[in-house]
């Protein structure tokens, strides 16, 4: 579903990423992980085309990104920090996307709902707490059914409880078919939840492998586990 | 495209800065023409506040709410929304705004008190003044994308078109003052707005002094229709180009 | 026998007396004008009926009264000077005189009086003629409530309005006059009134004094000329309640001072002129009691004047209340009010506490650099006034008012 081809990009003289390739297809539940600066969130942002790559490219669909905004119909973004004009109402923002959509059917209001939101509409988002606004991000991000969603971080500075739901949608979601991308630090929140994992560093895929056979082949229980050990072998080598 | 502006107009509109800005120019506004005691030197303040405090206000306003929609504009690119109509509705909400403040705060004692061409020329000229300094604005935040540096550099901006740009033309008259340099005097003027806009209605105010003295050129031009057709599409290009060149980098830019 | 001896005393004084009348008209006695001059004797009136009189020039060179009724027209053909009067106690009144004849050399005028007294010239039309009226060499002449209308398009072409050369005691009332060179003109005229005449778009001036002392005009009204009024190279000049508007232009004045020394300017109004007043080497003159208001600049005082007394004016809504291009000031200010004034008045005696310096620095750099009008109300020139008013190092030191009223006078 997600075809990315040879990507590069730097900024000045800082080179973020460094040819990176990846294929990613529906049903998908796909974690994004790697340290500070591995470049994650510049690959995310070449995908919305909020950053132009350098070279390579993106197919979304079939359709090259670079070639128009239509693709974007297909994709659901929670950003990791969700900052919206103080005197807009939830309620405002969301007509808005929903004008901008231009689709007023087939709405999913159900984090809307499970967040407990429905009194909230009229209030200014300057008025609201960190984890309400991660909150609306994150209805905006399911509102459309995208067919592609990609959360940044979608669970920091969530409450337990909320952070619970989102959890359960996404995996709700995966289980539709759809392709979710995740990059999150907290490891062991993505157990349950992904079935792909993509490790990032220094610019470049350091492995791209599902979880069944990263466990199977550490002989791991959980993620955090594998990946350590893999993190570990790859230091001795 | 106006499918976001029109949020983007409500929500500057319900901003508590724009409110104090329209509280501000309609308390100057109505002062200015009611303790004065004649509606000139009413006029006059008016066209200070135009000339100073519209372009600070509107460059300054203009370019920290750009900065703290950098996470908004990401949000809206996310989306399938055009990058023009993402910039544009910016500029349209942002103008529309700082105009309406503008008319309501200091247009209503203007046209109230003063005499119907001369405020309307001063309205028109407020407003352009404005919609330029906005541009500039937007023009600023896609050079720099600190905040710091950007705010900085509206900042310098507006102290050259306000007075060093002034200073300059002083100094090259003086320099220059065995010279028939008043050809040049005007063209240079195009240079700045505000220089542009303050000829332009001086030319309705008391252009006793400038009319007799300085010689013909400055009438002929800035006075006929001619020359304020002219005056007026420099103005607009103050706009169209800021705001053509800041949409082509955006367009571009790595958020 | 009594009515007998009256009625001869009666027809004794029609055949012997000085009230003989003698008709011009088609159907009177007389055709021409010119005939009944011929036959009439010192004292005579001669009336003239309605009708269009082209005799070339007609000489008056007898006392007569020449009186039109339904304002007969007397026309010069474009070649002819149309009345000459070489006569003492002349009056010319009612009638329309036009078309003199156009030479350099001689001057013709509507009307010309030569070398006479007691002249009179009141309630004519002076219609499209090079000079007006024409006075020269004489003395005691009155030249009252006439048009005088010219179409001048410039200096050179065209003469002036009423036109007075060497002479003395003339009163010159209720006139108005338009198109000319110069409304009114004085040359070596002294002793002469000017009073309630109105003087408008004439090419040069209003009013122009040479070479002529102690004269008055009073209540005059100048308006869209060149300049209202040129007083030059003259002395004791007194001018008095006259309004002077819209002498507007490059180079156009209100009043014109140049090399005159002991005259008085009170009372007068100055509106929406480009300079009020010039005073261009003007000695010991009062400017008193004016009001000054929406000109270019209200006073241009040259740094040739000296011992000039400028006190209870207003000055209001002018670009610039005055300038000089000297750096020193031998003049005086006092007790004006300056609506550019913001100082205070504590001890509430209605004149501000602070002195005011009516003399902007910009004021002073326009004078040097004319081009930098161009700046006018830009921030860095106020900025500049600001700092000069504060710290005076560029305008003259005694340029200042020292006791400015708080409150307009009425005036």
């Amino acid at each position: 579903m997600i075809d990315i081809k040879d990507i590069s990009k730097s900024f000045g003289k800082l080179s973020v990423l460094r040819g990176i390739d990846l294929n990613l297809n529906r049903g998908q539940c796909v974690a994004l992980i790697g340290p500070n600066g591995c470049g994650k969130t510049t690959l995310i942002k070449i995908i919305l085309s909020m950053v132009m790559a350098d070279k390579g490219e993106v197919i979304i669909n079939g359709q090259l990104i670079t070639k128009g905004i239509a693709y974007k119909k297909m994709i659901g973004y929670m950003p990791q920090i969700g900052r919206y004009p103080q005197n807009m109402t939830i309620g405002q923002i969301i007509e808005m996307v929903q004008s901008i959509r231009n689709t007023s059917e087939n709405l999913d209001l159900s984090l809307f709902h499970s967040f407990g939101m429905d009194g909230l509409l009229d209030k200014k988002m300057g008025t609201l707490s960190g984890g309400t606004m991660q909150k609306v991000s994150a209805v905006l991000a399911f509102m459309f059914n995208p067919p592609i969603l990609i959360l940044d971080e979608p669970t920091a500075g969530l409450d337990p409880i909320s952070a619970e739901i989102l959890k359960e949608k996404i995996i709700a979601e995966r289980n539709n078919g759809k392709l979710i991308i995740i990059t999150s630090h907290l490891l062991s929140e993505l157990d349950n939840m992904v079935s792909e994992i993509i490790f990032m560093q220094e610019g470049k895929v350091a492995f791209h492998q599902s979880v069944d056979k990263l466990k199977s082949s550490t002989g791991s229980m959980n993620i955090s586990e594998a990946i350590l050990s893999i993190l570990k072998s790859k230091v001795n080598e | 495209m106006n499918r976001i502006l029109k949020y983007i107009l409500l929500d500057i509109l319900k901003n508590k800065f724009v409110i104090a800005y329209t509280i501000m120019l309609a308390v100057i506004g109505w002062s200015s023409f009611t303790l004065e005691d004649n509606s000139a030197k009413g006029i006059l303040t008016l066209l200070n506040l135009i000339l100073l405090t519209v372009p600070l206000v509107s460059i300054l306003f203009a370019a920290i709410y750009i900065y703290n929609s950098a996470e908004f504009i990401e949000l809206l690119i996310s989306h399938p929304i055009k990058r023009k109509d993402i910039w544009l509705s910016l500029f349209g909400g942002l103008a529309g705004s700082m105009v309406l403040a503008f008319i309501l705060g200091a247009g209503i004692p203007l046209l109230i008190y003063s005499d119907f061409s001369q405020s309307v020329l001063m309205l028109a000229i407020g407003i352009i003044i404005t919609v330029i300094f906005v541009a500039l604005a937007m023009l600023c935040t896609i050079i720099y994308k600190d905040k710091a540096k950007g705010i900085g550099l509206t900042i310098i901006l507006w102290i050259y078109f306000a007075l060093l740009f002034d200073g300059i033309l002083l100094f090259l008259m003086f320099q220059f003052s065995d010279y028939p340099i008043e050809k040049p005097m005007v063209a240079l003027t195009a240079l700045s707005p505000i220089d542009l806009s303050r000829i332009l209605m001086l030319l309705q105010l008391d252009s006793a002094a400038l009319l007799g003295y300085t010689g013909a050129i400055f009438n002929e031009f800035f006075g006929n229709t001619k020359g304020m057709i002219i005056s007026f599409m420099l103005l607009l290009g103050w706009i169209v180009l800021p705001l053509i060149i800041s949409l082509k980098k955006f367009n571009r830019k790595d958020l | 026998m009594k009515y007998v001896f009256i009625l001869l005393l009666f027809l004794l004084s029609g055949i012997t007396g000085h009230t003989t009348k003698l008709h011009v008209g088609s159907d009177k006695k007389y055709k021409q004008i010119k005939q009944a001059i011929a036959v009439a004797k010192n004292g005579d009136s001669i009336i003239v009926f309605k009708g269009l009189y082209k005799e070339g020039n007609i000489l008056i060179n007898k006392s007569v009264t020449l009186i039109g009724i339904n304002l007969p027209v007397i026309d010069g053909d474009k070649r002819f000077e149309v009345l000459s009067v070489k006569a003492n106690n002349v009056t010319i009144s009612g009638f329309r005189i036009q078309h003199s004849g156009y030479a350099t050399l001689d001057d013709p005028g509507g009307i010309k009086v030569y070398e006479s007294m007691n002249v009179k010239i009141i309630n004519n039309d002076v219609y499209d003629n090079f000079f007006g009226i024409y006075i020269q060499f004489s003395k005691k002449c009155v030249i009252k409530n006439n048009r005088i209308i010219s179409f001048g398009k410039e200096e050179q072409t065209i003469g002036n309005g009423i036109h007075c050369w060497k002479s003395d005691s003339l009163q010159i009332i209720g006139n108005s006059i338009s198109g000319c060179r110069d409304g009114i003109y004085f040359e070596f005229v002294n002793n002469s009134t000017v009073w309630n005449n109105k003087a408008f778009n004439n090419i040069r001036y209003g009013l122009h004094f040479m070479n002529s002392n102690n004269d008055a005009y009073y209540a005059n009204n100048f308006s869209k000329n060149g300049a209202g009024v040129a007083v030059m190279f003259s002395k004791k000049i007194t001018m008095r309640n006259n309004h002077f508007a819209d002498n507007w232009g490059d180079a156009a004045y209100g009043i014109l001072f140049k090399e005159i020394s002991d005259c008085i300017l009170t009372g007068n109004t100055f509106d929406k002129n480009t300079a009020a007043v010039f005073m261009d080497g003007s000695n010991r003159t009062l400017v008193e009691n004016n009001q000054f208001t929406n000109n270019g600049w209200g006073l241009k005082i040259q740094a040739n004047c000296m011992d000039n007394i400028i006190q209870k004016n207003n000055f209001i809504k002018n670009t610039f209340d005055v300038s000089t291009n000297g750096t020193l000031l031998l003049n005086q200010f006092k007790n004006n009010y300056w609506d550019k004034y913001t100082g205070y008045d504590l001890n509430k005696d209605k004149i501000g506490d602070v002195p005011y310096r009516p003399l902007s620095l910009y004021a002073v750099i326009v004078e040097s650099n004319p081009t930098s009008m161009l700046l006018y109300r830009s921030f860095i020139v106020s900025l500049l006034d600001q700092s000069e008013k504060k710290i005076p190092s560029l305008t003259p030191e005694n340029f200042i008012d020292e006791s400015p009223l708080m409150k307009a006078l009425k005036l």
